[in-house]
């Protein structure tokens, strides 16, 4: 096991430097792991092998997405696709200006805008549970989330305030994947973000007949005690597509090619 | 970008806007759901592109056919907004039910779900969008869903008023044959 390990240290460094342009891609294996999220349809959660980024997507990166597809820059995008705030921040719609520096992640842009971008990669968002699965690690464990210090840790960033500027995107130690910035940087779009459906009444939990949602109900917390989890989900499930806000970026995911 | 990927970018953003010019057609409203381009394939095995349906308010729900509890009542809830109209106004409203389930509601499922629910065929389109847009149309209609390891799915419940222009004039999330007397007004005005 512990060889195994070592092995995986090694040639993911590899990987990254094959990746061309952009964000470099790094692959993770594939793997069952436990949620903290309850379903009540699978214990366990299987991952298949994907390729995720190694950091958030920059606002230089999305600078070159917007000139080369003008339909989403700032004042194009309808407001159904991206909601008024999306890219405030921006000088202007092809400018990015003091407000945000060239290697910050991009912030500001909404799912279907995350979206188009990830395509125009030949790419896609990651699915919640491949980002949970991801950001499951620390710098050498793929499952670190029992730790209580790691805990801590994560939840020192939800507490300091975020009226600062926002970090670099990269700057952070990878996880033992090799993947950068899943905590302490931005929140993070998934491709369903909109399968999260906790219930806001959360008086309405385990009461099917008051739920807002058909089916089995809404999703309750397996692991109430992570916090860092809660409340990503919690944000992520208030959220409508069109929405945007000033510390939710994304990065792609796209499937291992075969 | 690689210079010859940015000419290609470029051609196609060119040919895209030329196709998008047609008909004489006033531009969309920015807050139309049709400013999401969505290929729908319906009962009778056409497909096209939900803008169609632009000229005529639209009543919308996303549900998927092999549901055993809700989506039969979906269906219930549409046709209980029409028995609530006058046959003049039903004849002006037209039926999306858009599948969030394409890989089993085929036109062939569709069809058979028009005839078991004695559907008005010729206003109501029971339609599937591609697997890669199901997303997409949810967002737009802020429908939400996840598919459970048995092929059911929980989601959400809606009837959704569309304006002649795609514009949302309404939703309710009372499903049932006991309509939403508050949203029966709205269809009645919208027509």
């Amino acid at each position: 096991m512990r060889l195994k390990f070592a092995i995986v240290l090694f040639t993911v460094p590899v990987a990254v430097a094959l990746a061309a342009g952009g964000a470099a891609w790094v692959k993770l294996p594939g793997g069952s792991f436990r949620s903290a999220l309850k379903y009540e349809d699978a214990a366990t959660t299987r991952v298949a092998a994907f390729e995720l980024q190694k950091r958030p997507v920059t606002n230089a990166e999305f600078l070159a997405f917007v000139q080369a597809h003008p339909q989403w820059r700032r004042g194009k995008a309808p407001p159904v696709l991206a909601e008024p705030r999306y890219l405030q921040h921006w000088a202007g719609p092809v400018e990015l200006g003091a407000k945000a520096q060239p290697q910050q992640p991009v912030v500001n842009v909404s799912w279907f805008a995350a979206q188009a971008y990830c395509q125009a990669q030949d790419a896609r968002l990651p699915t919640w549970s491949e980002w949970e699965y991801a950001a499951a690690a620390d710098e050498t464990r793929r499952d670190a989330r029992k730790d209580p210090a790691w805990r801590e840790r994560i939840l020192g960033w939800y507490s300091r305030p975020s009226s600062g500027p926002l970090p670099r995107a990269g700057l952070q130690a990878a996880n033992a994947y090799g993947v950068q910035d899943l905590h302490g940087l931005v929140w993070e779009w998934t491709d369903d973000f909109s399968s999260l459906l906790v219930d806001p009444e959360s008086r309405n939990q385990g009461d099917p007949d008051k739920s807002k949602f058909c089916g089995a109900g809404a999703l309750s917390m397996d692991d109430r005690d992570n916090y860092a989890v809660l409340m990503r989900v919690a944000m992520l499930s208030s959220l409508q597509a069109r929405d945007t806000t000033a510390n939710l970026g994304f990065r792609c995911a796209r499937d291992i090619r075969k | 970008m690689k210079l010859p990927t940015f000419l290609a970018c470029l051609l196609l953003a060119a040919a895209g806007s030329l196709a998008a010019a047609p008909a004489k057609a006033p531009p969309l409203p920015s807050d139309s759901v049709y400013q999401l381009p969505l290929k729908l394939t319906d009962q009778h095995g056409k497909s096209w592109d939900w803008r169609r349906k632009r000229g005529q308010p639209q009543l919308v729900s996303m549900f998927y056919s092999s549901c055993q509890y809700i989506c039969p009542l979906i269906v219930e809830s549409g046709k209980a907004v029409e028995r609530a109209l006058t046959p003049a106004q039903r004849a002006r409203l037209g039926v999306m039910m858009i599948s969030m389930d394409p890989a089993r509601d085929t036109p062939a499922t569709l069809a058979r779900m028009a005839r078991q629910r004695h559907i008005d065929d010729r206003r109501w389109s029971l339609a599937s969008p591609a697997a890669d847009d199901v997303r997409s149309v949810a967002g737009v209609l802020d429908v939400r869903y996840r598919q459970l390891s048995d092929g059911e799915f929980n989601h959400t419940s809606v009837l959704i008023l569309l304006d002649a222009d795609g514009r949302m004039l309404a939703r309710t999330e009372k499903i049932g044959s006991d309509v939403d007397p508050a949203f029966v007004a709205k269809v009645r005005a919208a027509l």
